[in-house]
C-alpha cells in the first residue's frame, strides 16, 4: 500500500490551468521532493494534497483511503510552512499542542508529546516562549516540532527553509534529513532549490509548467535526465546541451558538433550506434569536461581537445571554465590550480561516458 | 522639495489655528466672560461652577452609559458582520457598501430619521400596532431612563459599518498560512476565530476602539437632531452642555470650561493610546 497515491490531478483557477495531469505514487517511508521553478504549481499541488485547495479533476489517496471530499484535519497529514505560520498569540508550547487539543487529546498525553519532541529538536527551552522571541531557525524548528507532535502518516513540507540564511539552511537541510531517517516519516518536500532536492531525496519530482517532467531518484535525475529541461533545470551550472550529429566512422560513433573548421567530434560509446545518422542535442555535465590531466572514475570514452577559454569563474573549490566548443558554448569545471585566462587556449579531457542524447524537436532523452 | 512647501503651508496654518483657540479656549475659562469675551481672571471659579450643575453631572454620567454602550455595541455589531462578510458569501461587495453607507449619511440626518422612526405616535411602535400588536410599547424615546439608549441604537447603526470595513480589513490581512495551519490542526469555526484570527486582531481593535472612544466623547449633532438632549436634560451630553453655555445662555466662560473639561477627557483617552502605540513600536523594535 502507498502512503501516497495521486491520480490524473488537474487544477484550473478559472480558465488558468495550473496543474495538467500529475500522476505519483508514494511509498512509506519515502522521502519525495517536488522540484521546478517559481509558479509550475508546486505549492498548488501540495494545498490539493492536504486537502485545503479542490482539485478540479483527479483523485488523492492517502494511506488507500481516498480523501478528496475529507477535509484536512482528517486526512492524517501535517504541513510545516515557508512562513513557519506559527500562531503568534501562543507560546511555543501552546502552538505544538493546538492540534491534539482541537482534537480533545486529554492534558497529561499533550504534555507527554510535547515533552517528546522538544527532545527530538531540541527545543525545550523555548516552550515557554512566544513565536516573536524566537530567531527564524528556531521558528522553523517549533514548526516542525507542531508537525511531528501528532505522528501523521504524511508530512508536507512547503519551501521550509528558503527564509533562513545560507548557512542554517545547510544545518537545517541535514537536520530534516537525519530525522526521516530516524523516524522513517513519508515527506512530500517542495523546494525550488535542487541542491535540496538532490540532497535530501530519495525520489525527485520535477515539475514544469504544471506536469511531472521525470519522478525518479536523485542520481537518474541527475545522470539520465528524461529531457533537455530536466538537464538544464537540475544541476548548477547547469548542463552543457549542444546541437550535434551522430557519425559512424573507424573507430566507432561519434558526436560532431559545429560545421566547417571548428568543428569537433567527440567519441561514444558504442551503445550510441544506434542513433547514427541522427541530429540529436548532446548532453554532457560541466564535471565531464576538465583539465587535461584530469582521472576519471574508468577508463572509458575519452577525448582530450584544446578549446579557446572566453571567460573564467573561480569558485575557489573548482573554477568554472566557459569555452567554446564546436562553435558553441560549452562550461567545464576545471582544478583551481589550473590557471587559464579569458582569451587563453586550454586543454581539456572531455568524460563521453556520460553523456546524453535528446531529441532536438520533443526534448526526450533518447540516449 | 517643492511637494513639502505646498504642503506645509495648509498644515501650519491648521496646527496654528488648533493651538490658537484652543490655547483661546482655556484662557476664556478662567475668566468672567458672559455674552463677550472679558479678560477678567476668576480662577477656577467656572470649573467648580460647571461641574455644580446638575447638567454637567448628568452629561458627565450619560458620556460613560452612552460611550461605554456605543463603544461595546458598535465592536461587537462590527465584528459580527465583518465576520459574517469573510465567509466570501455572495454579493459581498454590495453587503459591504451598503453596512458602510450609514457613515455617509450625516449625523443630523441619522438623529432626524431615527426620532422619527423611534417615536411612539408614527415610528416602530405605531406601525406594530397597526399590524394588531395592540399592546406592543416601544417609548424608549420618551422615556427618561431609557433614552439614552435611542441615542447609543441610532450610533450604532451608524458607525458599525465603519467598525466592519476596518475589522474586515483586518480580517482579511491574516496570513493565509495561519489560517491553513489551523485548518490542518483541526480547528473548527469557533476555534479558528477565537483562537487564530481574532487574537491577530487587537492592535486593530485597539484602533478602532480609540476612534469609536473619540467620537463617543464629542457626540452632539446626533442628540441635537434626535432628543435635543431630551427628554427634559435625561440625554445631555458634555459637548451638548458646552453649546448650552455658550450660544444659548451667554455664558462663554462656564462654557470653556466644559469645553476644557471635555478636552481632559478625550486626553484621558488618546494618552493611553499614544503610549501603548510607544511601547508596542519599542517591543517591535527590541524584537
Ligand atoms: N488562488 C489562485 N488564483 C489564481 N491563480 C493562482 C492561485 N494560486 C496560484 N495560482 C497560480 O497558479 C500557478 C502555480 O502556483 P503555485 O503557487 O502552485 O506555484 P509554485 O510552484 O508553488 O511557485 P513558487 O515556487 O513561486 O512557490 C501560478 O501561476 C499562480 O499564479
Ligand atoms: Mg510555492
Amino acid at each position: 500500500m502507498s502512503a501516497l497515491s495521486l491520480k490524473g490531478i488537474t487544477k484550473a483557477f478559472g480558465s488558468m490551468p495550473v496543474l495538467k495531469g500529475i500522476d505519483m505514487e508514494i511509498e512509506n517511508g519515502e522521502f519525495t521532493v517536488l522540484v521546478g521553478p517559481s509558479g509550475c504549481g508546486k505549492s498548488t499541488l501540495l494545498n490539493i494534497i492536504a486537502g485545503l485547495e479542490p482539485a478540479t479533476g483527479g483523485t488523492v489517496e492517502i494511506g488507500g483511503r481516498i480523501v478528496n471530499d475529507v477535509a484536512p484535519k482528517d486526512r492524517n497529514i501535517a504541513m510545516v510552512f515557508q512562513t513557519y505560520a506559527l500562531y503568534p498569540s501562543m507560546t511555543v508550547r501552546q502552538n505544538i499542542t493546538f492540534g491534539l487539543e482541537c482534537r480533545n487529546v486529554p492534558k497529561r498525553e499533550r504534555e507527554a508529546a510535547v515533552t517528546r519532541v522538544a527532545a527530538l529538536l531540541q527545543i525545550e527551552s523555548l516552550l515557554d516562549r512566544k513565536p516573536s522571541q524566537l530567531s527564524g531557525g528556531q521558528r522553523q524548528r517549533v514548526a516542525m516540532g507542531r508537525a511531528l507532535v501528532r505522528d501523521p502518516l504524511l508530512f508536507l513540507f512547503d519551501e521550509p527553509l528558503s527564509n533562513l540564511d545560507a548557512k542554517l539552511r545547510v544545518e537545517m537541510r541535514m537536520e530534516i534529513k537525519q530525522l526521516h531517517q530516524r523516524i522513517r516519516s513519508t515527506n512530500v518536500y517542495v523546494t525550488h532549490d535542487q541542491i535540496e532536492a538532490m540532497t535530501m531525496a530519495t525520489r525527485i519530482a520535477v515539475m514544469h509548467q504544471g506536469e511531472v517532467q521525470q519522478f525518479a531518484d536523485p542520481d537518474t535525475v541527475y545522470n539520465r535526465p528524461a529531457n533537455l529541461f530536466v538537464a538544464r533545470f537540475m544541476g548548477a551550472p547547469p548542463m552543457n546541451t549542444l546541437p550535434a550529429r551522430i557519425e559512424t566512422a573507424a573507430g566507432g560513433v561519434r558526436a560532431v558538433v559545429g560545421r566547417g573548421e571548428t568543428a569537433v567530434a567527440l567519441p561514444l560509446p558504442a551503445a550510441f550506434a544506434a542513433q547514427a545518422g541522427r541530429e540529436v542535442v548532446l548532453g554532457l555535465r560541466p564535471e565531464c569536461i576538465a583539465e587535461e590531466d584530469r582521472r576519471f572514475g574508468h577508463g572509458g570514452e575519452r577525448v582530450t581537445l584544446e578549446l579557446p577559454v572566453e571567460m573564467t569563474e573561480p569558485t575557489g573549490a573548482e573554477t568554472i571554465v566557459l569555452a567554446r566548443l564546436g562553435g558553441e558554448r560549452a562550461l567545464a569545471r576545471v582544478s583551481p590550480d589550473v590557471r587559464l585566462r579569458s582569451g587563453d587556449r586550454g586543454r581539456f579531457v572531455l568524460d563521453m561516458r556520460r553523456a546524453c542524447l535528446f531529441d532536438p524537436g520533443t526534448g526526450a532523452l533518447i540516449a | 522639495m517643492p511637494e513639502l512647501l505646498v504642503i506645509w503651508g495648509p498644515l501650519l496654518l491648521a496646527a496654528a489655528h488648533i493651538v490658537v483657540f484652543t490655547a483661546w479656549t482655556v484662557w476664556i475659562s478662567f475668566t468672567a466672560s458672559t455674552l463677550m469675551p472679558a479678560n477678567e481672571f476668576v480662577g477656577l471659579r467656572n470649573y467648580s461652577s460647571v461641574l455644580a450643575t446638575r447638567n454637567w453631572k448628568i452629561a458627565f454620567d450619560n458620556l460613560f452609559v452612552f460611550g461605554g454602550g456605543f463603544v461595546a455595541f458598535t465592536m461587537l455589531t462590527g465584528l459580527l458582520l465583518a465576520i459574517l462578510i469573510d465567509q466570501r458569501i455572495r454579493g459581498e461587495n454590495v453587503l459591504r457598501s451598503i453596512f458602510l453607507y450609514p457613515m455617509a449619511v450625516s449625523f443630523v440626518v441619522t438623529g432626524v430619521v431615527w426620532s422619527w422612526l423611534l417615536n411612539p405616535g408614527m415610528g416602530i411602535q405605531k406601525l406594530v400596532n397597526d399590524f394588531g400588536w395592540a399592546g406592543f410599547r416601544f417609548d424608549w424615546i420618551v422615556d427618561r431612563e431609557m433614552a439614552i439608549w435611542t441615542i447609543v441604537l441610532a450610533g450604532v447603526w451608524q458607525a458599525a459599518g465603519f467598525a466592519m470595513a476596518l475589522l474586515l480589513a483586518g480580517l482579511r490581512s491574516v496570513e493565509p498560512d495561519l489560517i491553513k495551519a489551523a485548518q490542518i490542526d483541526g480547528a473548527g469555526p469557533v476555534r479558528m476565530y477565537t483562537r487564530v484570527i481574532l487574537p491577530t486582531l487587537w492592535p486593530i481593535m485597539v484602533a478602532v476602539l480609540v476612534i469609536l472612544l473619540q467620537m463617543a466623547i464629542t457626540t452632539f449633532d446626533l442628540v441635537r437632531a434626535l432628543t435635543g438632549g431630551g427628554p427634559g436634560i435625561a440625554t445631555q451630553l458634555p459637548a451638548l452642555v458646552v453649546y448650552d453655555f455658550m450660544f444659548q445662555r451667554g455664558q462663554i466662560g462656564r462654557g470653556a470650561a466644559a469645553a476644557v473639561l471635555m478636552f481632559l477627557i478625550l486626553l484621558g483617552v488618546l494618552v493611553p493610546h499614544a503610549l501603548f502605540k510607544y511601547a508596542r513600536k519599542r517591543r517591535a523594535a527590541d524584537a
